[in-house]
């Protein structure tokens, strides 16, 4: 199938970057949405001119390093799918396509469809783990967890951090992956112990690194390749008022 | 020269305590004084990084992604073993020992394996005091499921992304340290030289993919934690950009490099389906728990597999190995599938592939059962092929998937260049010839967490902290010949783009050094191999420059180092006169096909040391000495 395609290319993050057009030959539907973008640059690349960036690794699905806004929504059309599992028989011949990169002011473009995500690490950084080291820790049946507690932590901890509930966002909010990060840890017995602080360190980084707030849109849901539910919102809110109980030292 | 792996004696259980022992410690107050340097952020290089963080060491991190979290042991699906024995099936550490070092055909250390499957069980607690939510039964104790090469259950895993949550375990004890101040992450940072001073490793030269800058960082040791080089098959399991760069380059700076041509094709990825193709996915091997595999018993038959009757269908890893049947080690599955697809009874697109069947699992459990194991798995081969596995049998082919070979290092995990410790599948230790299932992961976290920590302090506390620094003349020289390196690419100005001649490169290895190696062939990719480098440094293409984000610079410099590396890894091909593992010569087999090991002859690490460009590397050999285990002919029969 032949494609046109409608590509934001910016050089740089002062760049004021615009859409380009491009054409997409030959495309078989087998292929994946970034192997469509493979044969555009190599065409680019023998034409001279400098191909499109996009970040991209393990092209399975897992390390949530792809990231780009097709037509209008945070990694295409498919439900449940990054781009790079996105496959072209979900387009036809002769679609036009469009495609830019996550838009977020947490998130600034590097290059094309290119962004820095580096908040979402800070927001990990200032507390999203359980503070223990390696070495003297009890035997691994020792505490024992309910299957249903460990499923649902689970659940949340497939957060493949990719950034996508932030760009689906229109308050550009990074709440789902917050929630799903407090969530994970707060329903098991090794990370109820810091709960409070947690939940409160998180989202106070979360502020601080420009992402806006929650209004209850549900984009993210909709936009999140792994199926993160906004009920992992509800729990944050909960832990977040349940830490509002405790004296400030405890915190 | 006849190299030394320094295991320590003494009993076989007792040695890694008696070594702990006798290793040096840094005194608390000292070691904020040393800095390490870890580059890359997988299992091996977070949970050191981390750990050595924890210790009281300032470490600098590097990684060539936009975050910590992304490296690709993320990518890892069936699980991590240990021998708790939990499931009281009879498993213990010596069990572990002895099928991981069976699994890897008798081509690893003793010791080094003992050591693994002895940590192996603290892992596994410190993964949970982390938060990991691994499988739990409904009374809320740990799940376990069985893989290949093993007769006991003894594969913890959190459904089917345990690589994911391992990873993001170590990645959550780093972001702690990055907090504390103890550890710099260098994001999006690309190790592309190792520096050495007076003969011991003090530092690495990276380019920031960002700005393009590149520059030097000194330290006290460097520990590589680079992972495996499988995309030096172009085609493989591996992320886009795995690649051999920071262990080859060390390499050329004297480092030797280990077994190079050990490889592990995966027996179960989903199989290619035109030249377009970018990179090939594994479907876990957790799958053939309860998936059987086969092809159908007639040649060219193109029948719908629903159509095929139970008699005209060939099981074949039952018939061959009834007592492990489905869960034969991988090496052992591929080459099976390869045969069956040989002889012309392969299925789907250019006749390369089999069956993975459900339809019994289903029929015997139920649909939401299968659902509950592997879903994601199932999510995900319906993206890839518009098929539905719970309807008809998955397709399947073997893909090259992970390297056992890589730096070679002695017991302390320290190569033959002092300071420079190589951590994880960047090493060659532990897997031999041949990987099992769900020990990789094990492997990736017990150097880092449990091992390192140790070996490290014993080197640091010999050395004088900071005596390195980015203004010494070795530094210097090193960001020179970098920033030439880099300049020379952007100047060839060629007409074949990067992946063109990645592909070739893959093309040739695949078909010459690939699950079947023969002498003719071997002198075939020796042949071919250096016309496409030569090619290469005449005509590649590469856009931009290097001041700025540049990724077909970035896969440029990687794509140039397979192209040097795939002749080492065909060189050590042809010296290894014999079948064991994942390295099958067509001219050493039994008569019913099975790999001929040689072990009079063969017995040994073959370690290659860089000479120079335009001479050839010197071949050292590491007898390897087996005290406890019996040599045996590796029989799953
Ligand atoms: S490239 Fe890894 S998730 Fe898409």
């Amino acid at each position: 199938m032949n494609l046109a395609l409608f590509v934001w290319r910016q050089k740089s993050p002062a760049d004021s970057g615009g859409l380009q057009q491009y054409e997409a030959r030959d495309i078989s539907p087998d292929m994946s949405f970034l192997e469509m973008l493979d044969v555009v640059n190599e065409d680019l690349i023998k034409k001279g001119i400098e191909p499109i960036a996009f970040d991209h690794d393990c092209r399975e699905g897992i390390c949530g390093m792809c990231s780009q806004v097709i037509n209008g929504t945070a990694h295409g059309p498919q439900e449940k799918t990054t781009v790079c599992q996105l496959h072209m028989r979900n387009f036809k011949d002769g679609d036009t396509i469009y495609i830019e990169p996550w838009r977020a002011k947490a998130f600034p473009v590097i290059k094309d469809l290119v962004v820095d995500r580096g908040a979402l690490d800070r927001i990990i950084q200032s507390g999203g783990y359980v503070s223990v080291s390696t070495g003297g820790v009890p035997d691994a049946n020792a505490i024992l967890i309910p299957k249903a507690d460990s499923d649902r932590a689970m659940d949340a901890a497939e957060c493949i951090g990719c950034g996508a509930c932030v760009a689906a966002c229109p308050n550009g909010s990074a709440m789902l992956f917050v929630s799903a990060k407090v969530a994970h840890l707060a329903l098991l017995p090794q990370g109820c112990v810091e709960a409070a602080r947690r939940v409160c360190v998180m989202t106070e980084t979360m502020m601080k690194e420009g992402f806006g707030n929650c209004s209850n849109h549900y984009e993210c849901q909709a936009a999140c390749p792994k199926g993160i539910k906004v009920s992992f919102i509800a729990k944050l809110n909960r832990e977040f008022i349940k830490s509002l109980a405790k004296p400030s030292e405890a915190l | 020269m006849i190299l030394d792996g320094k295991c320590p004696s003494g009993q076989l259980p007792l040695k890694w305590d008696k070594h702990r022992q006798e290793l040096k410690l840094v005194n608390p107050s000292n070691k904020r004084k040393y800095k390490i340097i870890v580059v890359g952020t997988g299992l091996a290089g977070a949970s050191a990084a981390a750990t050595l963080g924890e210790l009281g060491y300032q470490v600098e991190a590097f990684c060539y992604q936009d975050s910590g979290r992304r490296a690709h042991s993320i990518a890892a699906q069936g699980g991590i073993n240990a021998a708790k024995n939990y499931p009281n099936d009879g498993d213990n550490i010596y069990r572990l020992f002895y099928d991981t070092i069976k699994g890897g055909d008798f081509r690893a250390r003793e010791a080094n394996v003992y050591r693994l499957a002895a940590v192996s069980n603290q892992i596994i607690d410190q993964c949970v005091a982390q938060g990991v939510p691994f499988a739990r039964d409904y009374a809320g104790y740990l799940e376990n499921r069985s893989f290949g090469g093993a007769q006991v259950s003894r594969t913890f895993y959190a459904r089917g992304q345990t690589g994911q949550q391992l990873l993001l375990g170590a990645y959550s004890a780093l972001s702690r340290q990055i907090h504390a101040g103890s550890v710099k992450l260098y994001p999006r940072t690309e190790m592309l030289d190792l520096v050495i001073v007076n003969g011991e490793a003090k530092g690495i030269t990276v380019r920031d993919l960002v700005s393009g800058e590149i520059r030097s960082h000194a330290a006290d040791a460097v520990c590589l934690c680079t992972g495996g080089y499988s995309n030096v098959f172009y085609l493989s399991t591996n992320a886009m950009g795995s690649n051999t760069t920071a262990i080859y380059r060390a390499y050329k700076k004297g480092a030797y490099f280990a077994n190079p041509c050990f490889t592990q094709i995966h027996p179960t990825c989903i199989p290619v389906t035109g030249d377009h193709q970018s990179k090939l996915t594994l479907m876990s091997e957790s799958l053939r728990n309860d998936g059987r595999v086969w092809a159908p018993k007639k040649q060219g038959d193109t029948r719908h597999p629903s159509e095929i009757p139970e008699d005209e269908r060939d099981y074949y890893l039952e018939r061959k190995y009834p007592s492990f049947g489905n869960l034969a080690p991988r090496d052992i599955s591929s080459r099976a599938a390869k045969e069956v697809c040989d002889e012309g009874r392969g299925v789907g697109p250019g006749n390369r592939g089999v069956y993975l069947d459900f339809g019994d699992a289903i029929k015997r459990f139920s649909k939401e059962k299968i659902q509950e194991r592997y879903g994601n798995l199932f999510d995900m081969y319906k993206k890839i092929t518009d098929e539905d596995a719970y309807e008809q049998p998955m397709r399947i082919y073997p893909a090259p998937h992970y390297t056992m070979g890589g730096l070679w290092v002695d017991y302390n995990l320290q190569s033959n260049i002092p300071g420079l410790f190589v951590l994880g599948e960047a090493n060659f230790s532990d897997h031999g010839a041949n990987r099992l299932g769900a020990s990789a992961l094990m492997q990736g976290l017990a150097d880092g967490y449990f091992i390192i920590p140790y070996t490290i302090a014993d080197y640091l506390a010999r050395t004088k902290p900071g005596t390195a620094s980015p203004e010494h003349s070795e530094f210097k020289k090193s960001k020179e010949d970098t920033e030439n390196l880099t300049r020379r690419m952007l100047s060839i100005n060629g007409r074949k783009t990067v992946n063109e001649f990645h592909r070739e490169l893959g093309r040739i290895m695949w078909e010459h050094a690939g699950m079947a190696r023969s002498e003719e062939g071997l002198k075939k990719a020796l042949e071919l191999i250096p016309q496409l480098k030569a090619e290469f440094s005449q005509n590649v293409k590469v856009t931009g420059t290097g001041t700025e984000l540049n990724q077909e610079l970035e896969k440029a410099g990687r794509v140039a180092d397979f192209l040097e590396f795939a002749e080492l890894f065909v060189l050590d091909a042809m010296q290894r006169k014999e079948s064991c593992g994942g390295h099958f010569r067509t001219e050493y087999q039994m008569p019913d096909g099975e790999a001929k090991r040689d072990d009079e002859n063969f017995r040994y690490v073959a370690a290659w040391e860089f000479r120079g460009e335009g001479k050839g590397p010197e071949l050292h050999k590491e007898p390897l000495e087996f005290e406890n285990v019996h040599l045996a002919v590796r029989s799953y029969k």
